[in-house]
């Protein structure tokens, strides 16, 4: 049943490019990427509660193989290039600092983000002396919203079949309490790890797979710190434990970015700020668990009617 | 667990589409009133400096322009029309960039749609213009790969030249320097690490070598860069006569300010982008006469002159003398290309920019395979302006002076 209606969902907005204008595909592009991205983010940080921000590094890398790549070879060995590198320097990433905890990891892995952009503009500076790189790939914008649609499939797919898994019961027994999962015989570090890793290579494909839109790509570009924030607030808007909940926040927040941006173009970046504040306030636990919270009590008021 | 995630995702799916089929609601038919021009540009972000300085402005004030002399006269259609702007936030952001000209192409309904400031906007945003047929006028980026993006997108002008054409133009002005004797063999190059410095020192390097100068200095120093003292006190002491840095705004102010206070002043100061801002001559004082740096205008030009009174008196500042007056000549290119058409016909209006010549603040202007040849490349702050010293097609507007006066200490 569930299968059914999955694939019929599926079915439908596969078909949605068939039906709609350049601008409505064009956001069905940005709600499909970070949809796939805060998924992919809710994936390793939702059960184990590591704040990552290290979402754009990944993002980058697997833009910039794009970039480097695309000449080279066909385009879906490029991606399959793409999501091994993430696959890589996930896993050293991973097998360093997972050991790390609270705020340590988080400013890691923003530390991360920096590091990753760095070593590419040296690289680019030094060995290659050219920064801005070219991806001129036959991809329309059509190809680009199906490859996400798969993307975000697969990554939701991935999120379902790990909530039912032993390694997903063991995540959250990591997440209530390290201590606990160990004495449990949860091998804490290779479990982190190996989501670690998906998560990052979701967020990995996620990039290379938009590259070709913006046909230019240097570090100031495809680096850009808002997209590890805006990932970790949609997740965190939706409900980082549930399996909808990033998209949950991914779809609202993307649309209301885009109205702002079409109807107040000045005072954008001030209503976003707000709009943050007012998000880990009110809703500190996502939308779904505020919805429950909510029908818990019309329960309870009805029972005690 | 099934069933709230079957309501959330009808529930997701709800809001999704609503959401599209309001965004997608189709602007009436009416009678027109104005020529509907869109843009996006930077207003935040890592680009609003330069699209602060050389873009929003120019942008404005064609629309002022325009509008006081009553508007463009559409022949075809027996009207005259002024021009009404829809204006966006790209955030700096090329995602945003590309979905800003989704939007005003097929939201806004506009006639015809500006670019973004910068060479990444630029091409980023160029597949999204070739789709919806709108010529595209990239008055600020500076690319070697404008002959081939022309060709891949037939509506795309490109207006201010190649990393090559500055690089180029600075090395054969130096030759003459040198071979006349006004400097020695020794060149000292800083190049910023991001775009515009790579690209230039990657086009400059070969050039002053193949001319025989000795580079005793050529590096990079990262974007973000704020002290400018070890650069310049390991390059005071190589004796060289030039000192070109391929820079970004903050740092060639910077640049400036350390020279001074190290009190090295070699004979030819060179600086990259921020050189032309009319903002140069308060930031260096008195030490801002003979420097030399990337763009120009012409002195002499009554054109020109007018342009930046009109450009004071709308913004509350002259403009750069490199691309603002580029991007302005584009914008005017276009009004006489849409004149002449005599209607608002994307392709028509775009042929004849690509074919016809043109009456701009430049002079008259005609594109070779959809370029501005024409291109002021290396300038120099005399007498209160950022003179012209080299154009690309060999003339010069003043002599160069070598050696530039020596710093006044700063106080």
């Amino acid at each position: 049943m569930i299968l059914l209606v999955s694939l019929l969902a599926l079915a439908a907005l596969a078909a949605v490019p068939f039906f709609v204008g350049a601008y409505p595909l064009g956001l069905g592009i940005g709600i499909l990427g970070y949809g796939a991205l805060a998924t992919a983010w809710a994936l390793f940080s939702g059960p184990t509660r590591y704040i990552s921000l290290a979402t754009v590094a990944f993002f980058g890398i697997g833009a910039y193989t794009v970039a480097v790549l695309a000449d080279l070879m066909p385009y879906p060995l490029v991606l399959l290039c793409a999501a091994l590198i993430g696959l890589v320097v996930a896993l050293l990433v991973g097998l360093a600092t997972l050991r790390l905890a609270g705020i340590y990891f988080v400013i890691f892995t923003f530390g991360l983000a920096e590091l990753v952009r760095q070593l590419v503009t040296y690289y680019e500076v030094n060995v290659t002396r050219t920064l801005g790189r070219y991806v001129f790939l036959p991809i329309g914008p059509e190809h680009i919203y199906w490859q996400l649609l798969g993307l975000l499939a697969v990554t939701l797919a991935l999120a379902f079949w790990i909530s039912r898994a032993k390694i997903g019961l063991a995540l959250r027994v990591i997440g209530d309490d390290p201590v606990v999962a160990s004495h449990l015989g949860v091998r804490i570090t290779r479990t982190k790890l190996a989501l670690f890793s998906l998560s990052a290579v979701a967020m990995t494909l996620a990039g290379a797979i938009q590259a070709p839109r913006w046909t230019y790509i240097e570090p100031s570009i495809v680096f850009n710190p808002t997209v590890s924030f805006l990932t970790v607030i949609m997740a965190l808007l939706g409900g980082p434990n549930r399996l909808f909940g990033p998209l949950l926040g991914a779809v609202p927040l993307f649309l209301l970015f885009e109205w702002l941006s079409a109807n107040f173009p000045n005072h954008y970046s001030i209503i976003l700020g707000l709009l943050f504040i007012a998000i880990v306030f009110l809703l500190p636990n996502g939308v779904l668990a505020a919805w429950d919270k909510f029908a818990a009590r019309l329960k309870n008021k009805e029972a005690s009617a | 667990m099934t069933n709230l995630s079957r309501r959330t995702l009808l529930q997701a799916m709800g809001t999704g589409a609503l959401a599209t089929a309001l965004a997608s609601l189709p602007t009436f038919a009416q009678d027109r009133t104005a020529i509907r021009i869109g843009y996006a540009v930077s207003k935040t972000g890592a680009n609003a400096g330069g699209a602060g300085i050389s873009t929003i402005p120019n942008y404005l004030l064609w629309v002022d322009d325009v509008n006081k002399a009553g508007g463009l006269e559409l022949s075809k259609l027996g009207v005259t029309l002024p021009l009404e702007v829809t204006e966006y936030d790209d955030r700096s952001s090329a995602e945003e960039t590309v979905r800003a000209i989704e939007r005003l192409a097929t939201q806004d309904n506009v006639d015809f749609i500006l670019p973004s400031w910068g060479t990444g906007s630029n091409l980023a945003a160029g597949p999204t213009f070739d789709r919806f047929g709108f010529p595209q006028l990239a008055g600020t980026a500076v690319t070697d790969m404008a002959p081939q993006l022309a060709q891949r997108w037939k509506n795309s002008f490109w207006f201010l030249g190649g990393g090559h054409d500055y690089a180029n133009a600075l090395v054969n002005l130096l030759v003459k320097q040198r071979d006349a004797g006004a400097i020695n063999n020794k060149v000292a190059i800083a190049s910023v690490a991001d775009g515009f410095g790579i690209d230039l020192s990657k086009a400059a390097t070969p050039a002053f070598e193949a001319a025989g100068f000795e580079l005793v200095y050529d590096k990079t120093y990262p974007l973000g860069t704020s002290d400018f003292a070890p650069i310049i006190n390991e390059v005071s002491g190589l004796g060289v006569d030039t000192f070109v840095a391929f820079s970004y705004p903050p740092d060639t102010f910077a640049l400036t300010q350390q020279a001074v206070v190290a009190n090295f002043s070699p004979k030819v100061f060179y600086l990259g982008v921020g050189t032309a801002f009319p903002i140069y001559p308060n930031v260096a004082g008195p030490n801002h006469n003979g420097v030399m740096g990337v763009g120009g205008i012409d002195p002499d030009s009554e054109a020109i002159a007018a342009y930046f009174e009109r450009h004071t008196a709308l913004v509350g500042q002259a403009p750069d003398s490199w691309a603002s007056a580029v991007t302005y000549a584009s914008l005017e290119i276009l009004g006489q290309a849409i004149t002449r058409v005599g209607d608002l016909d994307k392709s028509a209006v775009a042929a004849e920019i690509a074919s016809g010549e043109f009456d701009t603040i430049l002079g008259k202007v005609k594109l070779v395979d959809n370029q501005l040849r024409a291109l002021w490349t290396v300038g120099q702050w005399q007498d209160g302006k950022f003179v012209g010293l080299a154009h690309t097609e060999g003339k010069a507007a003043r002599e160069p002076v070598v050696p530039k006066p020596a710093w006044v200490p700063a106080s």
